[in-house]
């Protein structure tokens, strides 16, 4: 017999959402059929309302006075393309986290943009002080993974901004881990360029994400990744330059952002502080009971992620035993981000990850504490 | 009743921010589908009673984007 599941892999995507936000989903299909900002009939006007909704909680959640310089993409991932595509220029030079995506890492190699990694300690936290060191006259913009997706590992990201803007240069940061998970003030954490993706830590569905911009950006000098219809200015065959229609051409994903809307609205009923409490509680809780297990490597910081090597035992058979015998879910290798892995040592094999959310309880934590002691134990008595 | 003023936009997020900051300012407005004769594709626009006229050209005055204008309904 299968053991009941234990989702520990929220850092891919979380879940289970709450039920208000595949609720909203429905209603969604169901009340706002139409297509947002074309056309003036009941049911193009619903969805328009539904999208300017997000659009302006979205802002709010993350600080940002106008709702119009939030851009709805599909993930993080292309709001990340959008902001790297339209902002960079060749002869640019970039600085990145030792902890970077490919989300990032990949759009700037093919680019053809010279980049530097910011020197970090061994956790791969960016050291403040070496910053300046490495800041070029071409420096345009510093890159930086606001929690990591490997080890949890949260970055200075308002400290790091400040050194930015007394250089003149911008800040894109990835939010894909952290939002839901650490208060962002986009003002206030001195972020020229916020990227989210909605299906995380959101609570939202895939198919979700953004990027807000700061107001020091010129939105008229970012160039759009997509171009096309708008509902607005159709006679011309130029981009309209104004927002959020620079960005957002073709039909949006009104169900999706119903979604991520619905998500959003359950953090803040709760409360992101007693959410993310909660979540520390759990994260402490696995981190103690990993800690002084011999044969047991941990890289963790002190987001709601981290990550684990089982001396002797693949990865991949740990995974899959993991799953089998304790029916808990969890990601191994390289989670997309092989600089993070080169950072911790933990290249080419990568690791095991788990990751929290609210909804996992302590235990499921007890439980994959006792799977990996076993595991471990097993697998040093085979030696 | 008397003709109503019609505020135009050039993207429909625009219409649905003004008329929240119009009910917040207590200047009564609603979103409809836009006259006939206008043409603007976005499909809906804000209308508003002419006495008000004066507050809601000083309070687009403070938007952050530009709207397409602000017309009578006998022009339209
Ligand atoms: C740090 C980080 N950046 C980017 C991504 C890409 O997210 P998405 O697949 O939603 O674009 C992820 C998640 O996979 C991530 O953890």
């Amino acid at each position: 017999m299968m053991p009941e599941m234990i989702y520990l892999d929220n850092a891919a995507t979380s879940w289970p959402k709450p039920d208000c936000v595949s609720e909203a989903m429905t209603d969604a299909i169901r009340r706002c059929g139409g297509n947002p900002g074309r056309g003036g009939h009941r049911l193009a006007l619903a969805a328009g309302e539904l999208l300017y909704e997000v659009r302006e909680r979205t802002a709010e959640f993350f600080g940002a006075d106008d709702p119009f310089r939030v851009s709805f993409t599909s993930n993080i991932t292309m709001a990340v393309n959008l902001v790297l595509n339209g902002f960079l220029n060749p002869g640019d030079h970039v600085l990145v986290s030792p902890m970077e995506h490919n989300a990032v890492m990949r759009p700037l190699t093919a680019m053809g943009i010279s980049y530097d990694i910011l020197p970090g300690d061994r956790n791969g936290k960016v050291l403040l002080s070496e910053i300046q060191r490495k800041i070029r006259e071409n420096t345009r913009l510093i890159i930086i993974c606001h929690e990591s997706n490997v080890s949890g590992i949260v970055q200075p990201i308002r400290k790091i901004g400040q050194i930015a803007r007394e250089n003149n240069i911008f800040l894109l940061t990835d939010c894909a881990q952290s939002a839901g998970h650490i208060p962002i003030h986009i003002n206030t954490d001195n972020i020229d360029f916020l990227c989210f993706t909605g299906h995380k830590g959101l609570f939202g569905p895939t198919g979700t994400g953004g990027v807000v911009f700061g107001d020091r950006v010129d939105i008229g000098r970012i160039r759009p990744l997509v171009r096309g219809g708008t509902g607005s200015l159709s006679e011309s065959f130029d981009q309209p330059d104004f927002l959020p229609d620079r960005f957002e051409s073709g039909t949006q994903n009104i169900c999706g952002l119903a979604g991520l809307n619905a998500g959003l609205k359950w953090i803040e009923d709760q409360g992101q502080e007693k959410l993310t409490q909660r979540c520390r509680m759990l994260m402490d809780q696995l981190r103690s009971g990993l800690e002084l297990v011999p044969g047991i490597h941990l890289y963790s910081g002190e987001g709601q992620v981290l990550s684990i090597t089982i001396d002797g035992l693949d990865n991949g058979t740990a995974a899959a035993e993991l799953e089998e015998r304790w029916g808990i879910m969890t990601r191994i290798g390289l989670h997309c981000a092989p600089l993070a892995h080169k950072t911790l040592g933990t290249f080419p094999n990568g690791t095991i990850r788990f990751a929290v959310s609210p909804f996992t309880t302590q235990k499921d934590i007890e439980i994959c504490t006792e799977g990996c002691k076993t595991l471990a134990e097993e697998s040093w008595k085979k030696k | 009743m008397e003709k109503e003023m019609i505020l135009l936009v050039h993207t429909s997020g625009h219409a649905f921010n003004i008329e929240k900051a119009l009910k917040k300012r207590g200047i009564q407005c609603r979103l409809t589908p836009i006259p006939r004769k206008v043409s603007s594709d976005c499909g809906i626009c804000v209308r508003f009673d002419p006495q008000n006229l004066q507050a809601v050209e000083s309070f687009v005055q403070t938007l952050p984007f530009e709207i397409q204008g602000i017309i009578s309904e006998d022009e339209a």
